[in-house]
């Protein structure tokens, strides 16, 4: 059986050439960057190196403003949690975000709002884009943060973050965004589009698991959040990720290769695939088409219930992922979903396909005849499908 | 999450699929919110559930604890049906991830609600045998 991977937007394959450039540091170089011998030297040398060239590609002026961490997480919650209690000290204590963001960002508000914290959360609207004239009516005096992710992790939706970040340094407030998504596939500049604080990590882009980094801004008032020894300047404790920094750094750096002319074929897959898809009654595709990543597939089928397809593909050889309640652990089905608008049974249904490099027109014909046939199986064993189509023949 | 490979099993060729014409007994249970319905019809003859087919919408231990329920009735007496608990149809199943135990529960409920509408159909109150 053939078998395709299309759920990059959870993970991706280590690279080779990645890995090729890793494994000097975990072998030979093994040496504590913070040493003074000539082993702990040569990796202090690699990890400045890639810090540098990092920087370089975000579009950063210093190399000190990446600080390494281990993964969008961490990132994230060291950006808004270190922000807000730097600011809470000049009465500051209002964030705003949105309502669909990685629960890395929501779950960080929520910690927050339990220390006396006020949240606006913006809403995405149907089409799951936040409107920067949103963000400017959402500013007070006491605004501490705006945090909105660049592109969503699961409808794919590119936010149009310049827009964000000049109304937030027009308004002197500082703006992070969550790039785990949208890194290696969107041109980012920090400087250009007015980004303070931005979240990353290695394995979304054929990177290893376990490396990310937070771009601060020089001057931005943070907090450390992971305290102890003076690695990172002082700001993030603990021995670094050596390894994982030389993957994070190549991973980038491979993935910006080329970026527009892989966009470009990517996109074309997305979009011959949403539209063969389409043809499949009650169905739709979920947030805006054109303001998209171009290896992200989002949609909804009637009647059936996401984690049912997405056992089903895999019985196919077909790795995707789903919003539905079931896959998501609790009883509710996803907030990205909802806060789209979708009502519940219908979010239920979601199937969400990321594709990489690797992706080929191939997987993409045999996506488009496996879909269609394992939601008719469903559906032909689905109550739920046998009500709609009882209503339809009412309504006619 | 890891399903058992009789969860697999169940879920991939699932048994007593489908609907019974002029069923003896029809039960729907659970809600398109939650993202689970089971309808479980019964043929009913000399006391005997002779037939029993269902429809599932809802995920793959939904699927599967259908299956497997109608599996456990299927030729057995009305009161072996209603002794039947969400217990045993999870280990016939060899467990579930605990987020799914409530589908075994429903797949219980299928089957008192089927019965349940046999009785009335009877003209016999079920509050009282069913519960």
């Amino acid at each position: 059986m053939r078998e395709i991977y299309a759920d990059n937007s959870a993970t991706t394959k280590l690279s080779p050439v990645v890995l090729e450039k890793m494994l000097p540091y975990l072998t030979e170089v093994y040496g504590n960057p913070s040493s003074i011998y000539r082993i702990g030297g040569k990796a202090r040398e690699a990890l400045d190196q890639a810090r540098e060239n990092i920087a370089k590609n975000l579009g950063a002026q210093r190399a000190n403003e990446i600080y390494f961490t281990s993964g969008g997480s961490e990132s994230d919650n060291w950006a808004i949690k270190g922000v807000a209690h730097a600011m809470k000290k000049k009465g500051k204590t209002h964030i705003i975000t949105s309502k669909f963001e990685h629960h890395a960002v929501l779950h960080t508000c929520e910690a927050l709002e339990k220390e006396g914290f006020e949240i606006t959360y913006l809403d995405v609207y149907e089409n799951g884009l936040v409107k920067p004239e949103d963000v400017a009516a959402a500013i007070r005096e006491d605004t501490a943060l705006v945090s909105v992710m660049y592109a969503n992790n699961e409808i794919g939706t590119i936010q149009p973050i310049p827009e964000i970040g000049k109304i937030c340094r027009e308004r002197g407030v500082i703006f992070h965004t969550d790039a785990v998504q949208a890194a290696g596939y969107v041109r980012i500049n920090v400087e250009e589009q007015h980004i303070d604080l931005l979240s990353m990590t290695a394995h979304k882009l054929h990177g290893p698991k376990g490396c990310g980094l937070l771009y601060v801004r020089r001057g931005v008032p943070i907090e450390t959040l992971i305290h102890g020894g003076a690695q990172e300047r002082g700001r993030r404790a603990g021995t670094e990720n050596v390894a994982g920094v030389i993957g994070l750094d190549a991973a980038l750096e491979l993935a910006l290769d080329g970026m527009e002319e892989r966009n470009k074929r990517l996109s074309s897959l997305r979009d011959r695939l949403m539209d063969e898809l389409l043809k499949i009654e009650r169905s739709r595709v979920n947030g805006d088409r054109v303001h998209r990543l171009p290896n992200n597939v989002n949609m909804c089928f009637e009647g059936i219930e996401g984690e049912s397809l997405l056992l089903r593909l895999d019985m196919n050889g077909i790795s995707a992922s789903s919003g539905s309640a079931c896959t998501s652990g609790s009883l509710d089905p996803s907030h990205v979903l909802l806060a789209i608008g979708l009502p519940h049974e219908i979010a239920h249904g979601s199937m969400r396909l990321s594709f990489s490099e690797e992706t080929t027109d191939e997987d993409i014909d045999v996506i488009a005849a496996v879909v269609p046939e394992v939601v008719q199986y469903l559906r032909n064993m689905s109550p739920l499908w046998e009500d709609i189509k009882k209503n339809e023949r009412k309504g006619q | 999450m890891v399903y058992s490979e009789k969860v697999i099993d169940h879920f991939a060729n699932p048994r007593n699929v489908g609907e019974i014409e002029n069923a003896d007994g029809i039960g729907e249970v659970g809600n398109s919110k939650c993202g689970d319905i089971m309808k479980m019809y019964i043929k009913v003859e000399d006391n005997t559930i002779a037939d029993v087919k269902f429809k599932t919408f809802g995920c793959g231990a939904a699927i599967a604890t259908s299956s497997m329920a109608t599996e456990l009735i299927k030729g057995k007496t009305i009161d072996d049906a209603l002794q039947l608990t969400n217990k045993a149809v999870m280990e016939a199943l060899d467990g579930l991830p605990p987020v799914k135990v409530h589908c075994s529960v429903l797949a219980e409920e299928a089957i008192k609600a089927a019965v349940s509408d046999y009785y009335k159909k009877q003209g016999v109150d079920p509050e009282v045998i069913v519960g």
